[in-house]
């Protein structure tokens, strides 16, 4: 556990002190300020369309954060080469994934964190009221979602030579099953045959990520989840994480590394 | 005298990148034994296997045949790498770390004690002659000075065993005298060094032991000493012999 937070703390360390990631950082901040501060005659539904607004900026700021440092992390280490001097000390393989892993999650999450805190406490200063319980569920659910994110970028980045086809790659099918994945089942409906099978099957191989987006929960004040199913979706999520996780270890723990 | 590392029969392949091309041979049934306290010198031409070779020691990549043993331990196992200090030929480092906090990294990788751990890098900092510029980010420094961090992170566990690629490739005199006068340091202190270079005087100036690896072979090995005293003449002119190259004169 030693060494994995060891190169944990150099990945959050790297993280900022990237610019790449402040412009990012700085620009979601500012717009959900914005947003979040603006008044339109307290008219409702233009409150809850900038909620949604804010919201749906953090997914896709956080969501490109944790796909553009993970892509980065195995690829750049071979490519600067400063994966030699590492492994060539007491260094396991799972460790370098699970090192890698664990700093991006992390990073994530305080980006998360720190985005989430913006957007409540403007939400709070406007709306006199702070629904902290759905606020707790949701950077949860949205950490769950990004550990899962993390652990499949991982896994391509040990498949994918080029680093930018990953990312690319990554980004299409966590957006692919964000939107389309909850309907699979009803296409296999209409689908006959091994057609309808082979998409059934699709539905229940992909991890469900959707189910982690619980912003209406937040625009509309509506109430929490229970927390069987908090606890059933993050076992959810750890699940598809550790089976990526082991994945991104059995191809990475049998390639040769050659100076 | 101890073994330190120890080569059996090593055979490293690399298959071919075209469609039914024949792999390459890169290391051959190479033996190897390297004692405890020695300066070990891996000489050959470009190609000739050394680094492959290092790669096997390190763990970087699995031999086809044969087998490779650091104090005792396969060195396929990375608690193998306790003991080791590594110095790759080209060195890059995390260049968004400050030298100090990059050595402060690899000192906890190695579960080295905080208090034992600031020690150590102050020794290491003041060996290498870089106490001065230990809070700058590693991407302002020289060429030399990136060396001279290669060569603080392969000792700051105070290793037993230190591989060396290629210690003073591209570096210039000045620089190639500091790692020479480290590698005697190092010496002094009964380390074991194992190094390839391609700077035959300073090899004879510092090593105990060569050998010379040709085309994954291994050619010629033994003390520097008898090697010239059996070719009356200098390493480099040896080196040129038994790789087959004629030398003008």
């Amino acid at each position: 556990m030693n060494n994995v937070m060891a190169l944990a703390g150099v990945v959050i360390k790297e993280m900022y002190r990237r610019k790449d990631f402040y412009v990012l950082f700085v620009m979601t901040a500012l717009i959900t300020l914005l947003l979040g501060a603006m008044r339109f005659f307290d008219n409702a539904g233009i409150v809850r369309f900038l909620k949604e607004i804010c919201l749906v900026l953090i997914w896709i700021s956080t969501l490109v954060i944790a796909v553009t440092t993970a892509a980065r992390q195995i690829p750049a280490e071979r490519e600067s080469r400063t994966i030699f001097p590492l492994l060539a000390k007491p260094v396991r393989r799972w460790e370098l994934v699970a090192g890698k892993f664990a700093g991006c999650w992390l990073a994530c999450v305080i980006t998360l964190v720190v985005f989430y805190s913006f957007f409540g406490i403007i939400t709070a200063s406007r709306e006199q009221a702070w629904p902290g319980m759905i606020f707790f569920q949701a950077v949860w659910l949205h950490a769950v979602f990004l550990a899962v994110v993390v652990a499949l970028v991982l896994l391509g980045s040990v498949v994918f030579t080029a680093q930018s086809s990953n990312a690319t790659i990554c980004l299409i099918v966590v957006v692919g099953i964000l939107y389309v994945g909850r309907y699979l089942n009803r296409v296999a409906d209409g689908l006959r045959g091994i057609g309808g099978d082979i998409v059934y099957a699709l539905y229940f191989a992909i991890p469900h990520l959707e189910w982690y987006d619980i912003h209406n929960l937040l625009v509309n004040d509506w109430n929490g989840i229970d927390w069987v199913t908090m606890s059933g979706a993050t076992l959810y999520g750890a699940l598809y994480t550790g089976f990526l996780l082991l994945a991104a270890w059995m191809i990475f723990r049998h390639k040769a590394l050659t100076v | 005298m101890n073994t330190v590392l120890e080569i059996r029969d090593l055979r490293v392949e690399f298959p071919s990148r075209e469609l039914g091309g024949r792999a390459k041979l890169a290391v051959d049934g190479l033996n190897l034994k390297v004692e405890s306290g020695e300066v070990f010198g891996f000489l050959g031409p470009n190609g000739a296997g050394k680094t492959t070779t290092m790669n096997v020691l390190l763990g970087f990549i699995n031999a086809y045949g044969g087998s490779a043993w650091i104090y005792g331990v396969d060195a396929r196992r990375s608690i193998a790498r306790q003991r080791i200090g590594y110095l790759p030929e080209l060195t890059y480092y995390y260049k968004f770390l400050s030298t100090e906090e990059l050595l402060r990294f690899y000192a906890r990788i190695f579960r080295i004690p905080h208090a034992e751990r600031e020690r150590r890098i102050d020794a290491v900092l003041k060996l290498v002659d870089l106490e001065a510029a230990r809070k700058q980010l590693i991407k302002t420094y020289s060429k030399g000075m990136q060396q001279r961090v290669g060569l603080a992170q392969a000792l700051i566990n105070d290793p037993d065993l230190l591989i060396l690629d290629e210690p003073t490739s591209g570096l210039d005199p000045v620089g190639r005298m500091k790692v020479r006068q480290i590698i005697q340091h190092l010496k002094k202190q009964g380390k074991t060094v194992f190094f390839s270079s391609h700077e035959l005087g300073e090899v004879e100036t510092v090593c105990d032991r060569v050998a010379i690896l040709h085309e994954g072979r291994l050619l010629v090995e033994g003390k520097v000493g008898d090697l010239t005293q059996q070719y009356q003449c200098h390493l480099e002119q040896i080196f040129l012999k038994i790789i087959g190259v004629q030398a003008e004169s």
